[in-house]
């Protein structure tokens, strides 16, 4: 096995507020090789978009990181000093926003963010950039990529400023891409072109991808690896086949059953009662023990740690081993 | 067969989306004009759902709008129980007929009032009607009100923002189920929820409509929701449908080349790594939509035919499609 890319260890994100210290993220441990699509699933509030901010860091005043540590290509980036943080953006970490229209500013022209972002990452003059920006709107599937690049952010429909977002984040040919909801404003058949396009430019670059989102669905034609969230933890973490296939945490569980399936009928869905906690009432124990069905005493008091269940990693102390109900 | 509960016949709804009149004056703009709905027709009988899929823009929360007659339309018919729609809510009986028929929003937090506590959200419309006589029933019959949808009777003295979206929802469908009416319309009821909260609001949704005999016109963008709603589906583009077909036989044999690439193009849980047909283009703008049929540009079936001349609504082989090469055999 190679060296993974991004080494994410024992990650603790807390927002200080009056009323107590938030505790948004709690222990996350998760690796990216070189190449390798992860996906990150969950509900809102599950912490999921946090991680990828917390990655390339832009986290939110007053949240910070309190614990743990972050590597990309085995040098530590979580606490380097902001301009450092800005170099490693943009060039070693790309990042695609969910809404197309705010991560692009709509006063400058698609052409001039683009030779910004490459003159400022890569040693080039402003005609190699310009052609460096036409190459790279061309490699994201912009017809007339000679004409487009004179034109600002509006002139451009969801879809297409979408493929210049992903156009930004790959310009200084970064090694990891974090993709958050990429395709969640976006029409479903302008959604499968865009998932189709980061799949082939991440291949054709060999960079590594984190996608989060919530649709199970983007994930399971995407990704390599899955890590499913809950309140600010990993339940379960692994290929993605077995997570959808034979998830072993009863939260995974009721997450896939709960989805409506294309290619069968039932009359009722599974459904898991009740709803995410707060952060501020998070139960001790494991948090999922609430709503859980097979809860027992220890998951009342002890909280459960990542461990091999077979196909999968997931956070358990009573995993469903066997295959899941459909 | 029994007459159904509702029909659409040709409806159409055009929007004046035109500059102000000195920018046409003085710029020489024209007037411009937006067919949002164009000449739609369906039927929906007593206790089933309609669902109707399409893309953002392609009018169909417009559909549901006309319907329950918040917006007026531009020409054709709605008909409810036989009487017509808007007709009726100009005249006198317009309090009765909305009472049979109510309406569930998109945005649970955009459509409640958060100065108001759920009691007097849920008997707004019991009030409004003159279904209860005074305050201890208002509450009584709210407490049924928020059982039925798997709330607490409790809950009616507490304000919106204390419960989560899905609590939200349940909340804008006990107040839809107020008058006991027989149709509702249900605009994207589930596109704001999470996936497992959108499995308890669908399972709510469907164990009414058993108990109670609910006939439902189910919006959404999500066709495995709607395969999981529906009786029968209709698939629009750009105002008009392009196919209404039994949900098997949609899933089964879609007709359409647009609703093939929809059904191409939704990523599945259980399809991983399957080969897609890649779509092509997008929808085009809906103020200047292309000649013939709408769909043209996209369509990999399309002749000479299909740019000039726009396809009707016809009925083959027991599924009503919209498509010049589906009607010439030569979609295959």
């Amino acid at each position: 096995m190679t060296a993974p890319l991004l080494e994410v260890s024992h990650l603790r994100v807390e927002f200080p507020t009056r009323r107590g210290t938030l505790l948004a993220l709690d222990d996350i441990s998760f690796s990216i090789a070189p190449g390798e699509i992860l996906g990150v699933v969950g509900e809102s509030g599950a912490g999921k978009s946090l991680t990828g901010a917390a990655i390339i860091g832009l986290l939110d005043p007053p949240g910070r990181i309190a614990a743990g540590e972050i590597r990309l290509a085995g040098r530590r980036i979580d606490n380097l000093p902001y301009e450092q943080m800005r170099r490693v953006r943009g060039r070693e970490i790309g990042a695609v926003f969910q809404d197309p229209l705010t991560s692009l500013n709509s006063l400058y022209t698609v052409g001039r963010q683009l030779t910004e972002t490459i003159t400022t990452h890569l040693d080039l003059t402003a005609s190699q950039a310009r052609t460096r920006a036409i190459e790279l709107l061309a490699s994201t599937g912009i017809p007339a990529p000679e004409a487009r690049v004179d034109h600002f952010p509006h002139q451009f429909s969801g879809g297409m400023r979408q493929r210049v977002v992903i156009a930004l984040a790959l310009a200084a040919n970064p090694k990891l891409i974090v993709a958050d909801e990429p395709t969640t404003a976006l029409d479903v058949s302008i959604q499968a072109q865009i998932i189709a396009l980061l799949k082939k430019v991440c291949k054709e670059q060999g960079a590594a991808v984190m996608l989060v989102t919530h649709d199970m669905g983007v994930i399971a034609e995407t990704c390599d690896r899955v890590a499913v969230m809950y309140a600010g933890r990993i339940a379960e973490i692994g290929p993605v086949a077995d997570v959808i296939h034979r998830p072993a945490h009863p939260y995974t569980v009721g997450l896939m059953g709960s989805i409506p399936a294309m290619d069968e009928d039932r009359e009722r869905l599974l459904q898991i009662d009740g709803s995410m906690p707060r952060l501020t009432a998070i139960p001790p124990g494991c948090a999922f023990n609430p709503r859980c069905p097979r809860v027992f005493d220890r998951c009342r008091s002890e909280r459960p740690e990542l461990a091999d269940v077979g196909a999968t990693n997931a956070a358990c102390w009573r995993p469903v081993t066997v295959e899941a109900p459909r | 067969m029994s007459a159904p509960l509702v029909e659409v016949r040709d409806l159409a709804k055009i929007f004046d989306v035109s500059p102000p009149w000195l920018n046409r004056v003085v710029e020489r703009k024209p007037k411009a004009f937006v067919h949002a709905v164009d000449g739609v027709s369906f039927a929906i009988e007593r206790g089933k759902t309609l669902a109707l899929v399409g893309e953002s823009g392609c009018g169909k929360s417009t559909v549901a709008r006309l319907l329950v007659g918040l917006y007026g339309t531009t020409h054709g018919a709605v008909t409810f129980d036989g009487q017509d729609v808007n007709k009726v809510l100009a005249g006198s009986g317009a309090s009765k007929l909305r009472r049979r028929m109510q309406m569930i929003f998109q945005d649970p937090y955009a459509s409640l009032n958060p100065r108001w506590k759920v009691l007097d959200i849920v008997a707004e419309p019991l009030r409004e009607h003159g279904l209860v006589k005074s305050d201890a029933e208002a509450k009584q019959r709210v407490g049924e009100l928020l059982s039925s949808v798997g709330l607490n009777p409790a809950d009616a003295e507490k304000f919106p923002h204390q419960f989560s979206g899905g609590q939200r929802q349940r909340i804008s469908i006990a107040r839809a189920l107020a008058t006991q009416p027989e149709f509702l319309v249900c605009d994207e009821p589930t596109s704001a929820l999470d996936v497992s909260v959108q499995a308890q609001v669908l399972n709510i949704m469907k164990d009414l409509q058993r108990k109670q005999g609910l006939t439902y016109l189910f919006i959404s963008h999500n066709l495995a929701v709607v395969r999981h709603m529906a009786d029968e589906i209709g698939v629009m583009y750009l105002g008009r449908l392009v196919e209404v077909a039994d949900k098997a036989e949609l899933f089964a044999r879609p007709k359409h080349p647009y609703t093939r690439m929809l059904l191409d193009a939704i990523p599945d849980i259980h399809m991983t790594g399957r080969a897609r047909t890649p779509v092509q283009g997008e929808v085009p703008n809906p103020l200047n939509p292309p000649p013939g049929c709408s769909f043209h540009p996209r369509c990999p079936l399309a002749n000479i035919r299909c740019k000039a001349e726009r396809p009707q609504l016809l009925e083959i082989k027991g599924v009503r499609v919209a498509c010049h090469a589906v009607e010439e055999g030569r979609a295959g």
